[in-house]
């Protein structure tokens, strides 16, 4: 408990540090009416969370990036899985993922608004774009890497095919899977910001693409700030998830 | 009848470049029931190859293996093997969870597979250990948990490949002494694959030499009446053994090197 005590007291003082550093290059080294010290950006968020904006267009990408995130693993996962174990089904679509992930969601922005329109649907999609491939790959992989002798274990202890899928090659493929999600939540955010700074009506990024018109620098980096903090919790809550409800597979860092 | 019959057992592996490996030529052998049957052998004499066979994890290129009678028809819980690794077990699963798995599989009840589970946890030292997972255990107890996971289902016979290869020289001292504990108690068929001379003389009732490989088959096939007191490392029916066992096995150790050198 005192270690666990420490370690979020080390934590913190990283924090802490970060803004110390924000705030000595703000005041003193490139002290600009273009470069606001943390006190401002801070006041200037609350006064944005009492309005109602902040949490207009963090909420406006949050949904997204879940919706787009869900989709995504939902349709991956099984498709992965069906990568890893059949041959066929590797060589059928291995021409769309190893083509298609090298195209980035950004590029698609465009293409997205002309064909889903400017409001939720091109954001989804290109969420779901930007998630799928990582967690197909990742899943994919998972099931390659199933040690032979877990499968052979099970067959001699009675285990059929389905059984060995179900409860060999699909839970130890899980700390695969997780990891390939983590990455592709990362991939969200910077897919979100892209899409809203093209074409939104809402949202953070439109939130830095609006206040760039009016040179509302403060408002820009509280959106920056935001960006930062809901990553910095999606993440810790993956994580945390998974250690609190799937401890024993916990993902492959 | 014997259990095991290996019949002029042939094993060929096509390489990708299309050339052939004859593993194992010709090899035959009848294990009886309740019979532990050690297999020993240099490496890449394709000892492994003949317990996968059994196993049911690779086909035979020719030749017929049949297990009370009965051909075998790939992998079954009739023969459990046992790893020389621990990547065979499950570790997403509690000590427990491993050894009920077989059970599981087949459908036993919770409270009786957990009853059976729990017996055969007791059987190989690990009383209370049962809701541990593989990461917090050691190799000795990794191994046994194996052990207690392949008796759990009660199979037929044990397949054991080198289980004990893995392990510092104490725990595999102290597991040989368990394993022959445990199927002195339980009667089990076993066919254990080898390399070390000393852990065959102590756990077998015969051991079987292979030629150094390719195309392997047995050399000669040894007897160990020894007792257990007997089968101490100084006695005297212990060296015996030993050195016809020596005897036979100095050459293809001699053969193996020169071939992988």
């Amino acid at each position: 408990m005192r270690a666990s005590l420490r370690g979020v007291g080390i934590y913190l003082l990283g924090f802490g540090s970060l803004f110390l550093i924000w705030h000595v290059l703000a005041t003193w080294v490139l002290s600009s009416v273009l470069f606001p010290t943390p006190w401002k950006v801070i006041l200037k968020a609350i006064e944005l969370a009492e309005d109602g904006t902040l949490w207009e267009h963090s909420s406006a990408s949050l949904a997204r990036i879940a919706a787009g995130f869900a989709g995504g693993s939902v349709i991956g996962i099984p498709v992965g899985l069906a990568i890893g174990s059949f041959p066929i089904v590797r060589r059928l679509l291995e021409p769309y993922t190893e083509f298609l992930r090298f195209i980035p969601a950004t590029a698609l922005i465009t293409v997205a608004v002309i064909w889903f329109g400017i409001g939720e649907g091109s954001k989804i999609f290109l969420i779901i774009y930007t998630t799928i491939f990582i967690v197909i790959i990742n899943t994919a992989a998972g099931v390659s890497a199933v040690a032979p002798n877990k499968i052979r274990a099970a067959r001699s202890l009675g285990a059929g095919p389905a059984q060995v899928f179900f409860f060999v090659a699909l839970p130890a493929t899980v700390p695969y899977i997780l990891t390939g999600m983590r990455l592709a939540m990362a991939n969200s955010f910077v897919t979100i910001v892209a899409a809203e700074l093209v074409a939104a009506n809402n949202g953070l990024g439109r939130m830095i693409w609006d206040s760039r018109m009016y040179m509302l620098v403060d408002q820009i980096f509280v959106a920056l700030l935001v960006l930062g903090l809901l990553g910095f919790i999606a993440d810790r809550l993956f994580r945390w998830g998974i250690y609190a409800f799937a401890g024993r597979f916990s993902p492959v860092t | 009848m014997a259990l095991v019959q290996l019949a002029q057992v042939s094993k060929v592996y096509r390489s990708l470049q299309g050339s052939d490996y004859v593993a194992v030529r010709d090899f035959s052998l009848d294990i009886e029931a309740g019979e532990f049957f050690c297999l020993l052998g240099t490496s890449g004499c394709g000892k492994t190859t003949v317990l996968n066979m059994v196993a049911g994890f690779e086909k035979v290129s020719a030749g017929d293996i049949r297990i009370g009678g009965k051909p075998i028809a790939g992998p079954a819980a009739d023969r459990g093997v046992v790893f020389q690794g621990d990547d065979s077990l499950y570790g997403w699963l509690s000590a427990l969870g491993n050894v009920e798995f077989g059970m599981r599989m087949r459908g036993v009840a919770r409270d009786e597979r957990e009853k059976k589970a729990r017996h055969y946890i007791e059987l190989v030292g690990l009383k209370g250990q049962d809701h541990k997972h593989p990461s917090e255990l050691s190799g000795g107890m990794k191994q046994r948990i194996q052990i207690a996971r392949v008796l759990a289902n009660e199979p037929q016979m044990l397949l054991m490949d080198e289980p004990f290869a893995a392990l510092d020289a104490h725990t595999r001292a102290d597991m040989q002494r368990e394993l022959k504990r445990i199927c002195a108690a339980t009667g089990k068929t076993v066919l254990f694959i080898t390399h070390d001379i000393d852990e065959a003389i102590i756990l077998a009732d015969r051991i079987g030499v292979m030629h150094a490989g390719p195309a392997s088959k047995l050399k000669g096939i040894v007897p160990v009446t020894l007792n257990e007191q007997e089968r101490e490392r100084t006695h005297d029916g212990f060296v015996e053994v030993y050195r016809q066992v020596h005897e036979m096995i100095r050459d293809e150790v001699a053969i193996a090197l020169r071939r992988t050198h």
